[in-house]
């Protein structure tokens, strides 16, 4: 498993209290509570520094472990975010 | 009132930066000043005249928080924080104007597109839009995600109209908003969709004589095949009620937390004015030690929420989505100490916390619904407690690592 991927699994993990693999769809399993959408698009932001914008809100993104790695990846590969970052505070 | 000196109003002003923010406190002091000889008659009396509602419009006060860029003042959360403790302390129901416009205008920062925000945040922020939000509903209020309004395409105009239709209740300035954010359905997925009032098909009940809020012009809302453009739905269908509704609801549950605070603060100074000074038989009412018992923990009550609400308020600088766990606890305490403080404040005062004009009696009637509303005392205590299992569980279950990562803003 990836460095990012690692992370993010760790993260869901801790979340959901339970062993979440990297391509496990937390949502369809019922997992995620009302708090939980948040928590994990703040932790995307905090912890790879980038900002998630509405273009970017796609369930599909925050799926799985292994999607929200590519959406990081996709993030991070475009420069753009520094100036949305300092607008969304 | 018996409060640290730092935290105390006065400190706000010399812990700022001589510029707009230290100008809104002196605004928010001016209107709670108004408030406190005005908000009895408000509550009796058909709620907060529109005369009112426009003179804090046009204060600045609304939506205060958000970027210069949209309109807004740039409030820090903690300034913001003491602004509304200072108004909910005289008026949960001005509060409430406060509350719901900050709640439209976070979740349009966070979520709306940028065409959005410039459209709307400059007008929620000049305050020539009143905002509502329409989320709860007959079959879904702590459950929002049975809400049962659909948002659907329609058939004309290439798809580029949405119709709204369905019944939503309890919104807060709903008899007077111009635009509602409301929480429903597009195709069975949660959606979020700005609809202005003016348009065919909205309904407006105003509703009097409930419990507390009198003064909040509270309507239930029907809309019944409401057309708007497709332009007015806020992020896509699947995450209206996760993330929007989600982000309004935690900034009003901030708000709702300070005004708690200023809620149980004013209580405190009440009851303790008053036992200082009646006398009963040869004494005073603060020379009873149960009297002083019922002092006591209505100013620890009310001083802790302060330091939770304070603890929320640092967190959240960090930007939108900090503080969010942070905010319940602040929120969860402060209704708990406004509902408790204000119970014993009626109770010291005695038949002076009965009378029509009484602030505390006031307060104890607004401070129950405060804590149902923004997700009643035992849903937040799901989430606290579930917070909880969380950091401590898997050390508790023997795991590798003894303490787990933190959640995004976090205390330790």
């Amino acid at each position: 498993m990836n460095d990012i991927t690692s992370q993010i699994t760790g993260f869901l993990s801790m979340a959901l209290r339970r062993q979440v693999e990297p391509d496990d769809d937390y949502f369809a399993q019922g997992l995620a509570d009302s708090l939980f959408a948040l928590e994990l698009v703040t932790f995307v932001e905090s912890r790879f520094a980038l900002t998630v914008e509405v273009e970017d809100l796609d369930l599909d993104s925050f799926r799985t472990a292994n999607r929200v790695t590519e959406f990081v990846r996709r993030k991070i590969a475009a420069p753009e975010w520094g100036e949305a970052h300092a607008e969304g505070s | 009132m018996p409060r640290a000196p730092e935290s105390g109003p006065a400190a706000v002003t010399t812990d700022l930066s001589p510029t707009e923010p230290v100008d809104l406190c002196r605004v928010a002091a001016d209107l709670a000043a108004d408030a406190h000889d005005r908000a009895a008659r408000w509550d009796q009396d058909g709620g907060l005249p529109d005369s009112v509602r426009r003179e804090v419009a046009a204060s600045g006060l609304l939506a205060a928080d958000l970027p210069e860029r949209y309109g807004g003042a740039g409030l820090d959360p903690l300034t913001l924080g003491e602004i509304t403790a200072r108004i909910g302390g005289e008026c949960s129901a001005l509060r409430g104007l406060l509350t719901v416009q900050g709640m439209v205008a976070a979740a349009l920062l966070r979520w709306g597109t940028e065409a959005q925000r410039a459209d709307w945040l400059p007008r929620l922020a000049g305050g020539e839009l009143t905002a509502g939000f329409a989320a709860t509903e007959q079959g879904a209020g702590s459950a929002l995600g049975s809400v049962e309004t659909r948002i659907e395409a329609s058939g004309r105009s290439d798809h580029q109209e949405l119709v709204v239709s369905g019944h939503k209740r309890w919104v807060t300035f709903g008899a007077v908003a111009d635009v509602f954010m409301v929480l429903g359905k597009y195709e069975g997925k949660p959606a979020a969709v700005l609809v202005d009032a003016d348009r065919a098909g909205v309904d407006r009940e105003p509703v009097n004589g409930q419990l507390g809020m009198r003064g909040a012009r509270i309507a239930h809302l029907s809309f019944g095949g409401v057309r708007v453009p497709r332009g007015q739905l806020v992020a896509p269908p699947g995450l209206g009620l996760s993330h929007v509704a989600g982000t309004a609801l935690d900034h009003g549950r901030f708000t709702v937390a300070w005004g708690c605070v200023g809620m149980a603060e004013a209580c405190v100074e009440d009851a303790a004015s008053h036992a200082a000074v009646r006398r009963q038989g040869d004494i005073t009412l603060g020379d009873n030690q149960l009297v002083r018992s019922l002092l006591a923990r209505a100013a620890v009550d009310a001083a802790g929420a302060r330091q939770l609400a304070r603890r929320a308020a640092e967190v959240r600088a960090a930007g939108p989505g900090h503080g969010v766990s942070e905010t319940l606890m602040a929120k969860y305490a402060a209704a708990s100490a406004a509902a408790e403080g204000s119970r014993a404040a009626v109770q010291v005062l005695g038949s002076a916390g009965c009378a029509p004009d009484s602030r505390a009696g006031r307060h104890f009637r607004d401070a129950k619904v405060m804590e149902i509303i923004e997700g009643a005392q035992q849903v937040s205590e799901l989430h606290i407690a579930e917070r909880l299992l969380r950091r401590f569980g898997d050390a508790a279950r023997g795991a590798d690592r003894t303490a787990g990562p933190r959640l995004p803003g976090e205390s330790p």
